[in-house]
């Protein structure tokens, strides 16, 4: 005891007081020495760009304004989701391109989620022939460029396919396809559009004005999947106290599909088909080749990465797990329902949110085969036609900066809404 | 009962009868074909499909390569030489694969890029495989600046001053660690920066007027095809390994400031297209320097390559840093290694050895994307497809051009991705 006693200090350690030195040799100041030697470094290099840029646009007797956005941007854009014509302004073209992006994005997200499913869980098959022809789907688009694909899915639709006036004709070398509703001709593919008897007009918002008869579309549609969501939760409660599942498939699918169907009906929907009038199709909607390139092209490729994602996930579920719930007694369906995707899914959704984020970086590529998309808008014409590169790219950068951070913040609130539940 | 038995069997075998084959449908192909292929209704109809898939693709492509023509000097005289036949007309290759490979590359000095490249491997090959001799890393050391040298050319001092700049360096901080760690770290980074800003540009003069020796100069603007594909991936490659790893580091500092800056850094280049940053590089640089100041276009485009590689290489170390177990990280404390000790020998040979796979990829990628550059003007095998697709020889040739800038970026990209798999079998030291 009286060792111990002795050893201990009888007092708190001296106080040096501060040295000059301590700001590099003590652990407690110097990160604060680097950190400060850091952001005079940074602040010196911004000082630098800033002056640089001043000078360089007084130079050139250039002000710093996003001023043009507002003239009139006098070129035309071959696909408008929303009225546009070369009288209107800058900003709207830029709009224009926006919604042209997205659009693009959305169509080959889904392009590649289906096909990165389908073509991952058949890669894992027992079926030789089906498993290499995956494989070799995978390795071949996933080693080329896309902007290759890109360029290769528009030379087969400039170049492979007939022209229209190869329809014409009471014997014609090409006919359309599924009973004369698509088109596919070397100036894009016409399918059939979807008409109202009764047309519910539009609505004015902000710059743009949406359809109400498919915004209101859109609504019953997402209130018939929230009450079968209800439905859904009431029959496992009913399970849960009873031990009794009772029967939803019918009432699900009337929930789902009455309303909907009732609504077209009271409208009056019916399908426009595309016809071969003079030297082209009119009718219908018409898809431009350069849409179709880019949504193959993008939409083929990112699937084979999709596919290797959807692989892993499925590989990194243990067999035990499998072993486990046919133990309880679950049927495979069942257990790949309420065992297997719950896991996979985990593992698969932030690669696949990722893959998600590059398709809508990638549609940057639409000027390759002219798609009028953000980049060609306001990063193409309307920066050459005003000269105002600096404003243009910031702007540019900044909506493509938004949309990334969008999609990444929504992935990381499904991450920590998923993740497992550790001690 | 063994008597009753005995009075009821009349007949006993006592001999065993031979064997007999197993059913034909369980043995050979047929069990294979019916294990594999037709095991059920659905397995059978994706076999059908799979099938019909194959032969369809071969029935439309097949006959068209079958034909194809490897001498011709234009695409009429290709069509000519099929006389209405379906036929691929290869000629355009045979024409013009020098401009795909090299593009305006004076032809007298292909020599050059393709000894380049010939040493490349040389360069690599004591990285990339362990077994052979370590001294052949300072052949490793060299390649970088002998390489520009082969391929830009111009004074042979160039090249050699630069690499007098790290040698000056080295010499400085031997120097002057005697004196002080501290200032020796420091004396290791000022010296060779001042050495290149104030010493390298006369110097080189200097020499060159003295001794004029050295490879015939070719301007930036004669590179094309993979040539630069190579030269920019390559580099690119080359350099966002160290920098996604001080970014990866940075990003998990405690240093509030530091981590931020890496934070906002990482997001921002992660978050906007490749190809606004390529345009940054060609139309916004002026800009931003100083009045004047004009440089190489391939130089800009290396740069915003290598720094959008580095920041999604930062990304994956990261995941691999984090993948780590915390124990690691406190027993490198414990072993009392300072910080940057303890990254060299115990966390990062384990992050890296984790972040293979998407260090590989980010390097596929890289590459990939360097077709891009044909955006910004850059004539990269893409550009010069349509250069030569605008030439009256060859006006509307698509398919034999694609299929091999196809072929050559698959054999680069795979044969990167096959290696990346024996690297992680090599490192692989669990029992699993």
């Amino acid at each position: 005891m009286s060792t111990t006693s002795d050893l201990r200090t009888k007092s708190a350690p001296p106080k040096r007081s501060f040295e000059l030195s301590m700001l590099l040799y003590d652990q407690r100041y110097r990160s604060i020495t680097i950190q400060v030697f850091f952001l005079f470094l940074l602040m010196l290099f911004a000082a630098w760009l800033v002056d640089n840029t001043v000078n360089n646009l007084r130079a050139l007797g250039r002000d710093f304004s996003f001023a043009f956005l507002n003239a009139p941007a006098g070129y035309d854009i071959s696909q408008r989701p929303i009225e546009y014509n070369s009288q209107m302004t800058h900003g709207r073209a830029a709009l224009v391109g926006l919604l042209n992006t997205l659009i693009l994005a959305v169509m080959a997200c889904a392009l590649a989620t289906v096909l990165g499913v389908i073509a991952g869980v058949l890669r894992l098959s027992n079926n030789w022939i089906v498993g290499r022809l995956m494989t070799v789907y995978v390795e071949v688009f996933r080693n080329i460029p896309t902007l290759l694909w890109i360029l290769i899915f528009g030379a087969i639709m400039t170049e492979a396919m007939p022209a229209p006036s190869a329809f014409r004709g009471d014997d014609p070398s090409s006919t359309m396809l599924f009973n004369d509703a698509v088109a596919i001709t070397n100036r894009g593919v016409w399918v059939p559009a979807i008409m109202f008897a009764r047309d519910l007009g539009y609505f004015q918002l902000g710059p743009v004005a949406p359809s109400i008869t498919w915004v209101l579309a859109i609504l019953i549609i997402a209130a018939s999947i929230w009450a079968n969501k209800k439905l859904i939760d009431h029959a496992t409660r009913v399970q849960n106290a009873t031990g009794v599942r009772p029967k939803t498939w019918w009432k699900s699918i009337l929930i789902l599909l009455g309303p909907i169907a009732l609504y077209f009906a009271v409208l009056g929907a019916h399908l426009q088909y595309p016809e071969l009038r003079g030297f082209n199709f009119q009718d219908g909607i018409h898809l431009r080749n350069s849409l179709i390139a880019m949504w193959l092209g993008l939409g083929i490729y990112t699937g084979a990465f999709v596919a290797e994602n959807v692989r892993s996930g499925i590989l990194a579920i243990s067999k035990g797990q499998t072993e486990a719930a046919f133990a309880l007694g679950l049927q495979p369906g069942k257990t790949m329902r309420l065992v297997i995707l719950p896991q996979a899914l985990r593992v698969i959704i932030p690669p696949l949110i990722s893959q998600y984020l590059n398709i809508t970086k990638n549609t940057s590529l639409g000027l390759a085969v002219g798609y009028m998309d953000l980049r060609s808008t306001l990063g193409g014409i309307t920066i050459n036609q005003t000269g105002r590169e600096l404003e243009g790219m910031l702007l540019m950068m900044l909506i493509y900066l938004a949309i990334s951070l969008a999609i990444s913040g929504a992935m990381n609130v499904y991450n920590s809404r998923v993740k497992l539940k550790e001690r | 009962m063994s008597n009753i038995e005995s009075h009821t069997i009349a007949y006993v075998r006592d001999t065993m009868i031979p064997e007999q084959d197993p059913p034909i449908t369980e043995t050979g192909a047929i069990k294979w074909l019916r294990e594999n292929l037709f095991s059920g209704w659905f397995n059978t109809i994706l076999t059908l499909l799979s099938l019909a898939i194959i032969w369809w693709s071969v029935a439309a492509i097949g006959p068209w390569l079958w034909n194809m023509v490897w001498n011709a000097g234009s695409l009429r005289e290709c069509r000519e030489l099929l006389d209405g036949a379906q036929g691929a007309c290869f000629a355009v290759i045979n024409d013009r694969w020098h401009q795909l490979l090299f593009g305006f590359y004076p032809s007298s000095l292909y020599w050059r890029p393709t000894l380049a490249l010939i040493l490349l491997f040389v360069a690599l090959a004591p990285i990339l495989f362990p077994d052979l001799p370590r001294k052949m890393l300072w052949f490793s050391a060299v390649y970088p600046f002998l390489t520009y040298h082969l391929l830009w050319g111009g004074s042979v001092w160039l090249p050699i001053v630069a690499l007098l700049g790290f040698v000056a360096g080295y010499v400085a901080w031997r120097l002057v660690t005697r004196i002080s760690p501290l200032a020796a770290v420091f004396a290791a980074v000022i010296v060779p920066v001042l050495w290149w800003i104030v010493v390298a540009a006369p110097l080189d003069r200097f020499l060159f007027s003295g001794l004029p020796w050295g490879l015939e100069f070719v301007r930036s603007d004669r590179f094309g095809g993979f040539l630069i594909s190579l030269v920019i991936g390559i580099t690119g490659i080359a350099i966002s390994l160290p920098l996604g790893i001080l970014l990866a580091l940075g990003r998990q500092s405690d240093m509030v400031f530091l981590k931020s800056v890496c934070v906002i850094f990482i997001e921002f280049i992660r978050g906007v297209p490749l190809i606004t940053l390529l345009f940054t590089a060609s139309l916004l640089l002026n800009y931003f320097l100083p009045p004047g100041t004009s440089f190489d276009l391939i130089l800009r485009v290396i740069i915003m390559v290598t720094l959008f590689a580095a920041a999604y290489m930062a990304e994956v170390i990261r995941g691999g840093l984090a993948a780590l177990p915390r124990g690691q990280y406190e027993a490198a404390d414990a072993l009392g290694l300072d910080y940057w000790k303890a990254q060299r020998l115990i966390i990062m040979p384990q992050a890296l050895k984790i972040s293979i796979p998407g260090i590989v990829n980010t390097f596929i990628g890289l590459f990939k994307d360097t077709t891009l550059v044909v955006f910004i003007g850059l004539l990269d095998p893409i550009g010069l497809s349509n250069a030569i697709r605008a030439s009256t020889d060859w006006q509307g040739i698509y398919w034999e051009l694609f299929i091999f800038i196809g072929v050559l970026f698959f054999v680069f990209c795979f044969g990167i991705s096959r290696y990346s798999m024996y690297l992680e079998r090599r490192l692989k030291t669990d029992h699993k």
